[in-house]
Parts: C-alpha cells; sequence; structure tokens
C-alpha cells in the first residue's frame, strides 16, 4: 500500500506534464488530488505492520548480475517520515496555489520530487535509496531556477551542486562498500551484515555520512541552505526545509550509521576531547545549531531568518543522531518531523501569506505595515508557529529537543550545555523576527482602511493549510506517543543490530 | 587460407562495402534528376538495409575467426560481435536522422563514406594482428576526414576536417612507427605473440624501446578515442563537421576505437591462453599462491595499464575543466566526449580477464555513442532554426519545441550520469568493474572516486545547457519545427536511454548473450 505513494506521484507528474497548458485549474485540483491520496496511503501505511519493526513492503530482483534487488521496506522512522512527506507535500500545493506561470510543469517537477521523496523514504536497497536520491535533486533544480525569487539562478546551481558533490561522496562509499563487501548485493541488510573491515568502515563513514549531511544542512556545509531557501518558491522552500533536508539526515541514519557503524568507533587518541568520528559531527552538528540561530539573529531578510533556523534545526537532528542512545535517535527523528512541519509553516507565512500581500521580506520594511492589524491570521498564525519553533512545551519541537538533549546528556555534558544556548537564542531570534514584522509600533499608524492600501483577505487554500500545520505540530506536542510508539522499536532495532 | 575462407569471414564488412557500391551507383545512375529527398531517401533505405545485412551476417557467424598461416587474423563473437553490432546499429540511427540534413546534395556519396567507415570499424573490432588493425583503422579515418569535410558551402568545415587530417596523418604516423618497434621486438604482427614477444623482449632488458613502441602506440590510439593530450583535434571537428558527421565520429568511430583497444588488453591478460597457437614452450608463473587472478607480469603487462592510466587521468580532469568554459554546445560535447574517453579508459587500465570488464566497457560506449547521436541530433534541429550552435541559441527551447526539448533533457540529464537514466547506470557498472578487477584501496579507488567527483562538476555544464533551454527566458519564442522522422527518432532515443536506465538488464543480458 505505502509503496503507491511512490507510483502515484511520478504518475501524477507524467499526467501533469501532459496536462493542457492553458488551464492551470484542473492541474491544481490534479496536483493536490494526487497529494490528498499519498497522505491518504501515507495514513493508511502508519496504522500497519510496519509499527512494530521492518515489514518489506516489495522484494524483486532487478539488475541479476549486479545482484540489486528492488527492495522496498518500511519500518517505524520511515512511516514517519513518509507521514511527513504526505503532509508537506498537500501543504506544498495549497501553498503554490497561486502559480500562474507554467502551472502544469510546475506540478509535474514538484510531483517527480515528491516521488523520489517517498521513493528514498521506502528504500531497502542502497543502489535503489540512491537513484531516488538522485531523481529528488534534479526537480529542486527547476523549481528554485524556474520559479524563484531573489537569485534563483545562483540558488538553484549552488543547491543542486551543492547536492551533487555530496551524492558523489555517496556513490563512492556505494561502490566500495559494493566491492568490498563482495557479497553481491546492494540490500541493505545484506551490507550491514556484511561484515565490511573496520579500516574501511573508517573512512567510509564520514565520507558517506558528510556526503548525506550536506543536504542536511551540515555545518560548515550549510551554504546552499540559506540561498536555496529564500531563492525557492514557497512550496519548494517548504519541501526543502520541510522534506529534503530529511533526506540527508535520514541518508546519515540509515545509511552512513547503519551500514558503517565501526566508523564511529574511537580512533584511539584524541585531540581536544575530539576521539572518533562520532564527537566531530557532533561538534560539528552544536556549532551549527549555534551558529546557525546567532545568523538567525542578524538578519534583514525574514526568509533569511527562516533559513538559518533550518540549520538550527537540522544541527540538533544530528547531534540526536551522534548520542547513540535510543532517547537522543528517538529525538533526532521526532525532530525531523517536527521541523519538517514547523519549518513548512513558516516558509508558508513569511513567503506566501505575507510576501505575496506586501512584496517586501525586508524585517525593517515590515516594521512599519503593522500586519498584526492588517494581517491578524498571518500574525496569529506566526506566533503559534514560532512558538513551536521555540521549543515551547505543547508543540512537537519541545519533545523532539527535549530528547535529543536528555540524549546528549548522557554522551557529554558539555553538548548539552552549548546546544542549550542555542535553545536560547531561538527564542530570541523568533521574538526578534516576530516582533519586528508583524507587532511593531515603531511608526505612526498608518490609514489602514484606506482605499487601496487594503491586503487581500486570505484565501481558503492559505487557511487550510496553515490551520492543517499548525494542528499537526500541536497534536503531536500533546500526545507525542502516536510517533514516539512507532519510532522507537525502530530505533531500538537499528542501535542493536547496526549502529550500537 | 583460401578465398571461400576469406569472404564468408568478412561477410559482415563485404555486406557493408556492397551496400555502400550500390547506393553509388542508384545514386549517380538512376536518380540524378530525382529530388533531393528522393535521393536521400533512397540512399539511407539501402544504407539501412545493408546494415542490416551486415548484422545478420555476423549473428550467423561462429567459430574462431580467419587464420592466416597458424595465426588469427579476424575474431567473431564475444566483445567483437558486440562491438560490430553496436557499430551498425549506431550507424543505422545516424542514417536515420539524415533526411533533415540540407548540407550537401550529395547524401548518396555521404552514405557510401558512412558505410566504408563503418566497416574500417567492424574490421578493427576483430582485428587481431597489427597490420590489419592499422589498414581497418584508416579506412575508418579517411572515411572520417571525408565526411568532416562534406559541408563544401562551409569554411568551417573545410577548416575542421584539415585539421583532422593533419592531426590524424600524424598519430597515424606514430602509430605505425610504434608498431614497427613492436614487430622488431616480437618478430611477429600478430597480437598475442607481439605481447608474449614483448614480455620475453623485457627480460633480457630491452624494456625501454618497448615502452617508447608503447607510448607511440598509446598516441595513436589516444587520439582515436579523443584523449587527453591527443584530443586537440575534436573539439574543431566535433564543431566544424555537418551534424551527421559529428555524430558518427563521436559514436560509431569510438564504439570502433575502444573495441579495439579492448582486445589489446583482453590478449594482454588472456595470452596465456592463447599458447596453443605459439609455437614455444616458455613457461612462467604468473599465478600467485592464494589468488585467483593472474598477476600482471613486466614487460607490456605493467606498462600499458599505467599508461592507460595516466592518459585516463588527465583525460578526465582536462574534458571536465575545459567543458566548464564552452559557449558551444558542439565544443561542449567534444570536452564532454574526452571526459567520458577517460571514464572508459579507466575502464580499460583496470581489465579483469572476467568478461565482466569488457561488457561493462562495452555497455559503457554504446550507450554513450546512443546518447551522443541523439544530443547532435537535437543540435541539428536547434542549428537549423537558428543558425548557430552557441548556448543561447537553446533560449527557450522548452517553449519552440517541447518534446526536443525534453529530449535535449533526457539525454544531458543522462551524459551527467543522473539515475534512472542509462548514463548512471553505465557510470555504475563500470565504476564497480573497475574496484572489483583493481581493489578497493590504492590507485583504483583514487582513479573511480576522481572520475565520481569529476561527474559531479558535469553536472554543471550539463546544466547550462538546460538552463537555457527551460529556465531563461527567451528573446522570441517561435516555434522550431523538426521534421517528423528526425523526432520520432530523437523520442525513439530519449525513450531507450530511459529504458535502459530503469531496465539495464535488457542490453545486460544482450552483451552477455554473445559471450556464450
Amino acid at each position: 500500500m505505502l509503496t503507491w505513494t511512490i507510483y502515484l506521484s511520478f504518475a501524477g507528474a507524467l499526467i501533469e506534464a501532459l496536462l493542457p497548458k492553458r488551464n492551470p485549474t484542473v492541474a491544481r485540483w490534479f496536483a493536490l488530488a494526487v497529494a490528498v491520496a499519498t497522505l491518504v496511503l501515507a495514513i493508511a501505511g502508519f496504522c500497519t505492520d510496519a509499527r512494530h519493526g521492518l515489514v518489506t513492503l516489495t522484494d524483486v530482483p532487478w539488475i541479476p548480475s549486479m545482484g540489486i534487488r528492488y527492495t522496498l521496506a518500511a519500518d517505524g522512522i520511515s512511516l514517519v517520515l513518509v507521514l511527513l512527506t504526505g503532509l508537506a507535500a498537500v501543504a506544498g500545493v495549497l501553498f503554490s496555489w497561486n502559480i500562474e506561470l507554467r502551472t502544469n510543469e510546475f506540478f509535474a517537477f514538484y510531483l517527480a520530487l515528491i516521488g523520489g521523496v517517498f521513493g528514498v523514504f521506502l528504500s531497502y536497497d542502497l543502489f535503489l535509496l540512491f537513484v531516488f536520491y538522485e531523481i529528488a535533486i534534479v526537480p529542486k533544480y527547476f523549481l528554485i531556477a524556474i520559479w524563484g525569487s531573489t537569485r534563483r539562478e545562483y540558488g538553484a546551481m549552488k543547491l543542486a551542486l551543492y547536492s551533487f558533490v555530496g551524492s558523489a561522496m555517496v556513490l563512492i562509499g556505494l561502490l566500495v562498500a559494493y566491492s568490498t563487501a563482495g557479497s553481491q548485493s546492494t540490500g541493505i541488510t545484506a551490507l550491514a551484515h556484511a561484515n565490511l573491515p573496520v579500516h574501511t568502515q573508517m573512512w567510509l563513514f564520514p565520507l558517506v555520512f558528510v556526503g548525506f549531511g550536506i543536504l542536511a544542512g551540515m555545518w560548515p556545509f550549510h551554504t546552499w541552505a540559506p540561498t536555496g531557501h529564500v531563492a525557492a518558491p514557497t512550496a519548494a522552500s517548504m519541501l526543502l526545509a520541510g522534506v529534503v533536508m530529511k533526506l540527508g539526515a535520514y541518508g546519515c541514519l540509515r545509511v552512513a550509521m547503519g551500514l558503517f557503524p565501526h566508523g564511529m568507533d574511537p580512533w584511539g587518541f584524541s585531540f581536544i576531547g575530539i576521539g572518533s568520528w562520532r564527537d566531530v559531527f557532533a561538534v560539528l552538528a552544536i556549532i551549527g545549531i549555534v551558529y546557525g540561530a546567532l545568523v538567525a539573529l542578524v538578519q534583514s531578510d525574514f526568509k533569511f531568518v527562516i533559513g538559518y533556523s533550518s540549520v538550527s534545526h537540522m544541527g540538533f537532528v544530528l547531534l540526536g543522531l551522534m548520542t547513540l542512545k535510543q532517547i537522543g535517535l528517538t529525538g533526532a527523528v521526532m525532530q525531523m518531523f517536527s521541523h519538517g512541519i514547523i519549518a513548512g509553516l513558516l516558509f508558508a507565512i513569511v513567503g506566501r501569506i505575507v510576501y505575496e500581500r506586501t512584496h517586501t521580506r525586508k524585517l525593517d520594511e515590515l516594521e512599519g505595515m503593522h500586519l498584526s492589524k492588517r494581517l491578524p491570521f498571518a500574525a496569529w498564525a506566526f506566533v503559534i508557529a514560532g512558538m513551536a519553533s521555540m521549543g515551547l512545551p505543547g508543540f512537537s519541537g519541545f519533545v523532539a529537543e527535549l530528547e535529543v538533549l536528555a540524549g546528549s546528556w548522557k554522551a557529554s555534558g558539555w553538548w548539552t550545555a552549548t546546544a542549550g544556548v542555542g535553545i536560547v537564542v531561538g527564542v530570541a531570534y523568533t521574538w526578534r523576527a516576530l516582533q519586528k514584522a508583524f507587532f511593531s509600533d515603531k511608526h505612526a499608524e498608518p490609514h489602514i482602511h484606506e482605499h487601496g492600501h487594503e491586503l487581500a483577505a486570505m484565501t481558503w487554500p492559505e487557511v487550510t493549510g496553515v490551520t492543517m500545520l499548525a494542528a499537526v505540530s500541536l497534536f503531536v506536542g500533546l500526545y507525542p506517543k502516536i510517533l514516539l510508539d512507532v519510532i522507537e522499536p525502530a530505533v531500538r532495532t537499528l542501535l542493536a543490530g547496526g549502529a550500537r | 587460407m583460401n578465398y571461400a575462407d576469406l569472404f564468408h569471414v568478412t561477410l559482415p564488412e563485404t555486406a557493408l562495402e556492397l551496400a555502400a557500391l550500390l547506393v553509388l551507383i542508384v545514386d549517380l545512375a538512376f536518380l540524378r534528376k530525382a529530388s533531393a529527398r528522393t535521393r536521400a531517401a533512397s540512399a539511407a533505405i539501402l544504407g539501412i538495409a545493408g546494415c542490416v545485412a551486415s548484422m545478420l551476417a555476423i549473428g550467423a557467424q561462429t567459430g574462431a575467426g580467419l587464420y592466416a598461416s597458424d595465426a588469427l587474423v579476424l575474431v567473431n563473437g564475444g566483445a567483437t560481435a558486440v562491438a560490430q553490432m553496436g557499430i551498425l546499429a549506431l550507424t543505422v540511427v545516424t542514417l536515420l536522422l539524415l533526411s533533415d540534413a540540407g548540407f550537401t546534395r550529395h547524401v548518396g556519396e555521404f552514405v557510401a563514406v558512412i558505410l566504408m567507415s563503418a566497416s574500417g570499424g567492424l574490421i578493427i573490432s576483430a582485428a587481431q594482428d597489427l597490420l590489419v588493425i592499422f589498414i581497418g583503422l584508416e579506412l575508418l579515418s579517411i572515411g572520417l576526414y571525408i565526411l568532416t569535410a562534406f559541408a563544401k558551402k562551409s569554411g568551417k568545415s573545410a577548416e575542421s576536417a584539415l585539421k583532422y587530417y593533419l592531426f590524424g596523418g600524424m598519430s597515424a604516423a606514430f602509430l605505425l612507427f610504434g608498431f614497427s618497434y613492436l614487430y622488431g621486438l616480437s618478430g611477429s604482427t600478430y597480437l598475442p605473440r607481439v605481447i608474449l614477444g614483448t614480455y620475453m623482449a623485457s627480460a633480457h632488458g630491452a624494456t625501454p624501446m618497448l615502452y617508447m613502441a608503447l607510448v607511440m602506440v598509446a598516441a595513436g590510439l589516444g587520439f582515436k578515442v579523443a584523449a587527453f593530450p591527443f584530443h586537440l583535434w575534436a573539439p574543431d571537428a566535433y564543431e566544424g563537421a555537418p551534424a551527421p558527421a559529428a555524430a558518427f565520429i563521436a559514436s560509431v568511430s569510438k564504439v570502433a576505437s575502444f573495441a579495439l583497444l579492448i582486445s589489446i588488453s583482453y590478449v594482454t591478460l588472456h595470452f596465456i591462453e592463447s599458447f596453443h597457437v605459439s609455437q614455444s614452450y616458455v613457461t612462467f608463473t604468473v599465478y600467485k599462491a592464494g589468488d585467483p587472478q593472474p598477476q600482471m607480469a613486466r614487460g607490456f603487462i605493467t606498462a600499458w595499464p599505467a599508461l592507460l592510466m595516466a592518459i585516463s587521468f588527465a583525460s578526465m580532469i582536462a574534458g571536465n575543466l575545459a567543458a566548464l568554459a564552452q559557449t558551444s554546445v558542439r565544443r561542449l560535447l567534444a570536452y564532454s566526449a574526452i571526459a567520458h574517453a577517460g571514464y572508459v579508459l579507466l575502464g580499460l587500465a583496470f581489465f579483469s580477464w572476467w568478461p565482466r570488464s569488457s561488457q561493462a566497457i562495452l555497455y559503457y560506449v554504446l550507450t554513450y555513442g546512443l546518447t551522443t547521436i541523439g544530443a547532435f541530433g537535437v543540435v541539428a534541429v536547434v542549428e537549423k532554426a537558428t543558425g548557430s550552435d552557441k548556448l543561447d541559441a537553446f533560449l527557450g527551447l522548452s517553449k519552440k519545441n517541447p518534446l526536443i526539448a525534453a529530449v535535449l533533457l533526457v539525454l544531458f540529464l543522462s551524459l551527467a550520469g543522473i539515475p534512472p537514466l542509462v548514463g548512471f547506470w553505465a557510470k555504475f557498472n563500470l565504476f564497480a568493474a573497475v574496484l572489483s578487477a583493481g581493489g578497493t584501496s590504492g590507485t583504483a579507488l583514487f582513479l573511480v572516486a576522481l572520475a565520481v567527483a569529476m561527474s559531479a562538476v558535469s553536472l554543471y555544464y550539463y546544466l547550462q545547457v538546460l538552463k537555457r533551454a527551460y529556465v531563461m527566458p527567451a528573446a522570441d519564442e517561435t516555434p522550431i519545427q523538426a521534421g517528423a522522422l528526425t523526432t520520432t527518432v530523437l523520442v525513439l532515443i530519449a525513450a531507450a536511454v530511459v529504458v535502459l536506465g530503469v531496465f539495464p538488464q535488457i542490453l545486460d543480458a544482450w552483451i552477455a548473450g554473445f559471450y556464450r
């Protein structure tokens, strides 16, 4: 059933490309129908046996001469991320409702991207996973380059090259793992049991981790993220932050840590407290958390604030992975889900709701617009999203970051303390953006009811999208058990089998 | 050897030559007054019929091939048959794309030269004798010089043909010089015996002379596959030649030259098995304890892969970096061809005598040839409408002709190695073969990592073209028309690139079928 999320998206993309060009309404409704259908499938899949452990969905020989199989499987981690992708897909279509330029092409690329993402989360063969991973890169380039805004060609090319360099590193890892294992298989289970020599794992792990980490916004390879997010059209930045960055984190978890667990062994010597690749990446993650937050604090462009906040939040995911503790890993997966929802919401408010009406993203200009009075819905939606983003109790981000910090405390108190600084700064930049953009009374009250100065009313796709995402974040925050119950068995298996 | 055997073994080449003569006769004797369209169509149809006949002949061939005295001159089956089939199939595709070409009134001659050249390609894929190799190469090359010069009204065409010819003549001289040294060292022109002879000679301290011979040979063959630093002709030839000629040079000639390199590499490793044809009883141990693969011995056997590695390394870097700066799509394709030659040479440098290596290389060059023909087909369509092959001529192609733009998208992404297109699978397969032959540490790993990194670089220049076709706004959006046949062929090529990428097993199994 879950596998149909992939096929449906690709079929949808193909049909979108062939739809008549003159009728954008059809293209929109069709894309929405496909996205909703994938969401329904994702929810249905969420309730299946895969909650309790790995379930193989499809397993047929694909390229027998190389032992490559078409294996799709799902465990709790996949389920949560597939669910996230379904939600983000629907929200993304809703927030692209106003795209008039080459509408059907837009949705064709959009659905192809979604299909690739579903594919990565469900693949259980490394070769297949890589194929889907690359399929997700190309549509991103076109989405940003054609429909983007600020410096879109630059942002798109930078994103494409960063992603492709990352995937080149992953490909080298895949080739070497395949050749060294000698098992004539690229199945993830087969490779995990291939007992690759420790010295090989020692260099494959960082190579593949960085390769995927680039897409997860890992400092110092994060620089594509802010420019890419800013350049992208709203739906694309929602997808970028919401699911594409999760592809990277998922790859780090499933491939780098799952297949090369001995790469995290101590080197046998330590330098300023860093004694293994695990320490290196944990430190990079913490730097990402603090650096992203500090840079977000001084941005003048609203979208850049969100862009850098993504770097900071993804730092928590990577830190959670590097704790190698049950609670930390669970928190990391939780944070992937939570950040996917919240980042989508923030980008939707900033890029779509506010920008389309005010045509500026400069915080200084927004300051004088009294948006809290003119766009009360947007203002309060941002308050909710901001609270979720800060990690206030009651929202999904709280549970996730708490678990990550708890896990990192078990590993090293310093990690927790420094990452905690990131949370404090996170509160600061969110308040600053909120205050400047919506609740500033710096300038005199303009004549807001004057004719011609009214901002367009909220449209139904916007209201629906915001409500959906905010409700999910709130629901998961109040009742995290619904996800935790699914994530925990999967993480336990992973820790027992692959990454210790 | 008697003439009946000769005729029997060379039936594929003979079929092509006969078709070439037939094309000339029909065109010059019966169709002088006919319209250019009819002449082009009849020449192409006859040419395709010749190729099909030749394919049937190859399919029917069995056995060891042609012996002259006790030495095997021409082989068939295995890698040779795959390469020959590939050469003919790609020739057919080239001929199919000829219908729109308006560069000449003498399509008959053009087709005839293509067929003769292709028969040269068939010979070098099968040749096992230095002299036969040389003759086949010249038959192939001289045809290519003529094809390059065929657009008589274009100064560029003549210029590029002259450059190509001068470089080609020089490299042929190098090759022949190298061959003469090899003959001097080994006393034979028969490839397995040359290799055995050079081995024994190197044991007696004649190594510097052997190295010199090998460098000469590498220069001559490096020219044919346009590997750095013997690539200088390629950008000019690709840019100046009429599009179908450029497509032919980029695909068929490449496949043939790589087939030759495969047979050299194969013989290098396989000569131990070929002992029965030589009468000597030299015994030497090349098996090491615990290692099922024969060790690379001295002489030819270490120097040759080392040379290929160096050329491959240089080609990957030079081709990809130079392509970044190009503004003409044809030159861009030329530099990318240099880069692709580098990847394939990597496969040859780490060659194993298991069929896997040669199969991976053949898979790569065949699919690369097909993709390149398609790319030149698109360039020809754009060129015909805009009169230029500059990057900016591709502006707004997605609006002007969405179908052709989609073909361009598929082909270029495949060249860049994006899955699920065939270019990705070909690369993966090739690099996996290299790692399995060369081991996952040391030089093989380093070069594979470099190749993968360089394909990441290559995405940039392929995207430069796609960006213009899809992203950047065009000044005028007048539709570009392409002929129905051309469009169909291009769409079919793109479809093949997708299908073979998703189901690589189809072609894989077909290739493996010839090895039984």
